[in-house]
């Protein structure tokens, strides 16, 4: 075996490890803890755990990507909500009243556009102006989330409509259609990110910046681009959750960028760029969401679950850091 | 002075490292009030030599005597304790800090409570900037102070303790003209104080003006001392360079082509000025001279990597502009740069990733990647070079330096430049390595490339080139052909002893 291909399989292999352990840990724990006679690894309950799962696995695909580029994006959480209302506003406008259903596809549209207008706007000021992405979608966490409440005051802006949510609501082979829609994209980043030009200068980018525009790759355009598909990716998460729950709150979506964030960190991506997959953010995703349902079924409170989550995410960092000084034998200078 | 205790003695110190004899039995001694030139090529032993007198190696052999009384030396800070300061070449200071904090950092007197006692502070600072004779005051914030100045307040530094020898290493690099009048009148003081001085320089001017002795290393090993008022250039070269090399190994024997390249008055802000050379196709060019002198800087340029703020440059007769390396790369031009692993590689991906980074858009089926092609591309040019990995999987950071630089190498060439420009070709390579690479940069040339190689270490200039330029802060001194060129008229154009003294 090659050196370090040991500490490889353990880093990629760790968060579905977990996973295991953290369900084997649920199981037996609420036999003697739960107040319900139904097991933790209940079909149904297994199945709304991926539902639950769409709305941050969706946008923590697409921060995947954007933190392999070497980029950071926090205005996911304020871009998730202002699709939102456009989404589920867009179908009251008098302009589409004749359309019946046929409104659906166009509200998609216009939320979907959203998401990518304001991602690309994101990528194009860190492109042109330099600045870091993290201050530079600061920024745009605080201006969209202002746009938001701009739209409808401390209103929360409102629209049901049945079909959608029959829509939303339905199951195809067992699975949600939110769950469909998760599968979906993580299918399809994974093909950009391993098998398409861009993918592959997006992690060389964010592995050596000076290296890859030595080698004439364009930055710029690659950051922007992930950008756009994290914007999107962002809208798309809303239109899915909203189209079933027809209402939305300004405040919707605050602390997303956070989880985002502590989901992709689980599965490896490193913050620093260059490397990540995104299966393991979507590993990392199932195992907040899995521990979040787990601590409830034996009776832990949300304080409790964030506290736990907490420990658990530096826990896992540490972890990382120790595979990766091993092996590592540098001339110390 | 043989009859006094120098002030620090070197007793045959050996350094080895895998594979290389670093220092082999070296000596070296330097009296009190002496300035001690320490002198030899990149590669010598100067700085591993330093390296272990700052106590950041430890030697396998050998004795570090301070005055009268051996010592270990484990840390550069224990060095200092011992009386043993280094002015390093490049500084280290804080700069939103004034000079006073800089000067005294981690030992700032204090008051009770652990408050700064800032009156003591400034007076002990301002007693000794008054030595130094400097025109800035304690309480200037260091960002504020010229390169020169914030050498000054390196050199203040050393002088808050007892120093019994200061170490300069190549301290006028960044220094103008009256600078370094300035520096040299801080050794005189120092020296009239009783210090004993190592002043590390190629620069021969310099050294004929401030030492008294000279020591040179060679290839690890002492080759002896000179006193300064006795010796010449001629034999100071003849001690650093030893043999003779054999000069007809660099001949091209095949035809030299038309001209690939040209530059004409090519300036870029201070960095270099009025740069004019050419290339031609089946040519070797190298661009010799010190740290510095402005060679990295032409090949950036050339590159697109840096805006020329005057001149032109040709490929194969017409004028171009190039605006990045995208544009440089389309245009034929390759560069393998001179930090393999900070500029040239993906460290975190695999040996075929970097072979075909730059072309990858080029090869694609659909939307994909065409890996099939890319796995052609990299057996074809590991086949070519010799490059010695396990597979494409491997990661190119865990390959040796011989190979990671031919997958470099590699790279450009499956892009088919005209003009492929090497930057230390073979900087931290084995010497095995080395020879293949040297073999490699000829072979190319004889196929029909122009091809530019930039070093910083004679034999590799004198052994690959067909021309050589040589570079002194900026400017071109003069182009050698391979039958002119002798290594003392080398050393001599790039130390800047020929040149005109208005730089």
């Amino acid at each position: 075996m090659e050196p370090g291909t040991l500490s490889t399989f353990l880093k990629r292999g760790a968060i579905w490890g977990f996973i295991v352990l953290e369900l084997i840990f649920f199981s037996v724990a609420g036999e003697y803890l739960s107040l319900s006679d139904k097991a933790f690894m209940d079909l149904d309950n297994m199945l709304l755990l991926f539902k639950q799962s769409a709305p941050i696995g969706i946008i923590a695909i697409g921060m995947t990507i954007v933190m392999i580029n070497g980029n950071i994006d926090l205005s996911v959480g304020a871009t998730f909500a202002l699709s939102a209302v456009v989404l589920l506003d867009s179908m009251t406008w008098p302009i589409f009243a004749g359309l019946g259903d046929g409104v659906i596809p166009i509200a998609w549209g216009l939320a979907l556009m959203t998401g990518m207008l304001l991602g690309a706007l994101n990528g194009l000021i860190v492109w042109k102006t330099g600045v870091d992405a993290f201050i530079v979608t600061l920024g745009a966490m605080l201006g969209y989330r202002g746009l938001v409440f701009m739209y409808n005051g401390e209103q929360p802006t409102s629209h049901l409509n049945w079909t959608l949510v029959d829509f939303a609501e339905a199951q195809f082979l067992g699975l949600h259609t939110a769950t469909w829609f998760l599968i979906a994209v993580t299918a399809a980043v994974w093909f950009v990110m391993n098998r398409t030009v861009h993918g592959r200068n997006a992690y060389a980018i964010g592995d050596n910046r000076t290296a890859a525009i030595n080698a004439g790759i364009r930055v710029g355009p690659h950051m922007m681009i992930n950008f756009m598909i994290i914007g999107f990716l962002a809208s798309l998460s809303a239109v899915v959750f909203y189209s079933e729950s027809g209402s939305v709150n300004p405040n919707d979506g605050e602390l997303y960028e956070l989880w985002v964030i502590t989901a992709v960190v689980l599965g490896g991506t490193k913050l620093t760029g260059g490397a990540g997959s995104v299966l393991s953010t979507l590993g990392g995703v199932l195992a907040i969401q899995l521990l979040r349902k787990g601590l409830g079924h034996i009776g832990a409170d949300t304080e409790t679950v964030n506290l736990v989550i907490g420990l658990i995410l530096i826990a896992v960092l540490f972890l990382d850091r120790q595979l990766n000084l091993k092996g590592r034998e540098e001339l110390r200078i | 002075m043989s009859n006094q205790t120098p002030a620090l003695r070197l007793e045959g110190i050996v350094k080895t490292f895998p594979g290389v004899r670093a220092l082999d039995k070296v000596s070296f001694s330097v009296m009190p009030g002496e300035v001690h030139a320490l002198m030899g090529e990149n590669g010598a032993g100067k700085s591993t030599l330093m390296k272990v007198l700052g106590g950041i190696y430890q030697p396998e052999e050998g004795r570090i005597i301070v005055g009268e009384q051996p010592v270990v030396m484990t840390s550069p800070l224990q060095a200092k304790a011992k009386g043993i300061v280094f002015i390093h070449q490049e500084l280290s200071l804080a700069e939103e800090l004034t000079v006073a904090e800089n000067i005294y950092l981690g030992e700032l007197p204090k008051k009770s409570f652990g408050r700064v006692d800032w009156q003591q502070l400034y007076a002990q600072t301002d007693e000794i900037l008054g030595r130094l004779k400097v025109g800035f005051d304690a309480k200037t914030k260091v960002g504020d102070l010229s390169i020169a100045n914030q050498q000054m307040v390196e050199i203040a530094r050393a002088l808050t303790v007892e120093a019994k020898a200061v170490i300069f290493d190549e301290p006028t690099a960044s220094l103008t003209d009256a600078e370094k009048v300035v520096l040299f009148d801080v050794i005189e003081d120092l020296k009239a104080h009783g210090v004993g001085i190592i002043y590390i320089s190629h620069r021969m001017e310099e050294i004929f003006k401030i030492t008294d002795r000279i020591s040179v290393l060679r290839d690890g090993h002492y080759r002896g001392t000179l006193t300064t008022a006795e010796t010449d250039e001629d034999e100071i070269t003849q001690l650093m360079i030893g043999r003779k090399l054999d000069l007809s190994r660099n001949a091209s024997h095949h035809e030299i082509g038309d001209i690939a390249l040209e530059v004409r008055n090519l300036s870029c802000g201070k960095l270099f000025r009025n740069i004019s050379f050419d290339v031609r196709r089946g040519e070797v060019v190298g661009f010799y001279g010190l740290v510095g002198a402005g060679r990295t800087e032409i090949a950036e340029t050339l590159f697109g990597l840096r805006e020329p703020s005057g001149g032109e440059i040709l490929l194969d007769g017409q004028p171009t502009v190039i605006h990045s390396p995208a544009d440089a790369i389309a245009k034929g031009i390759s560069l393998v740069p001179e930090d393999r692993k900070g500029q040239g590689l993906i460290l975190g991906m695999n040996c075929r990733d970097n072979m075909t980074l730059p072309q990858v858009s080029d090869l694609k089926a659909g939307p994909f990647v065409a890996e099939g092609a890319e796995i052609a591309i990299f057996d074809q040019y590991r086949d070519r070079l010799d490059i010695r990995t396990p597979g494409w999987k491997q990661l190119v950071g865990n390959l040796s330096g011989g190979n990671q630089q031919k997958i470099v190498i590699g790279k450009w060439l499956s892009m088919h430049p005209n003009v492929l420009i090497v930057d230390e070709p073979t900087r931290g390579i084995d010497v095995g390595s080395k020879s293949e690479i040297h073999n490699l940069i000829r072979e190319l040339a004889s196929q029909g490339y122009a091809v530019i190689v930039i070093s910083s270490e004679m034999p590799e200039v004198l052994h690959v080139s067909d021309r050589i330029v040589a570079m002194f802060s900026g400017k071109i001194i003069r182009t050698f052909t391979s039958e002119e060129v002798t290594e003392d008229n080398l050393i001599q154009a790039i130390s800047g002893i020929t040149s005109d003294k208005a730089a």
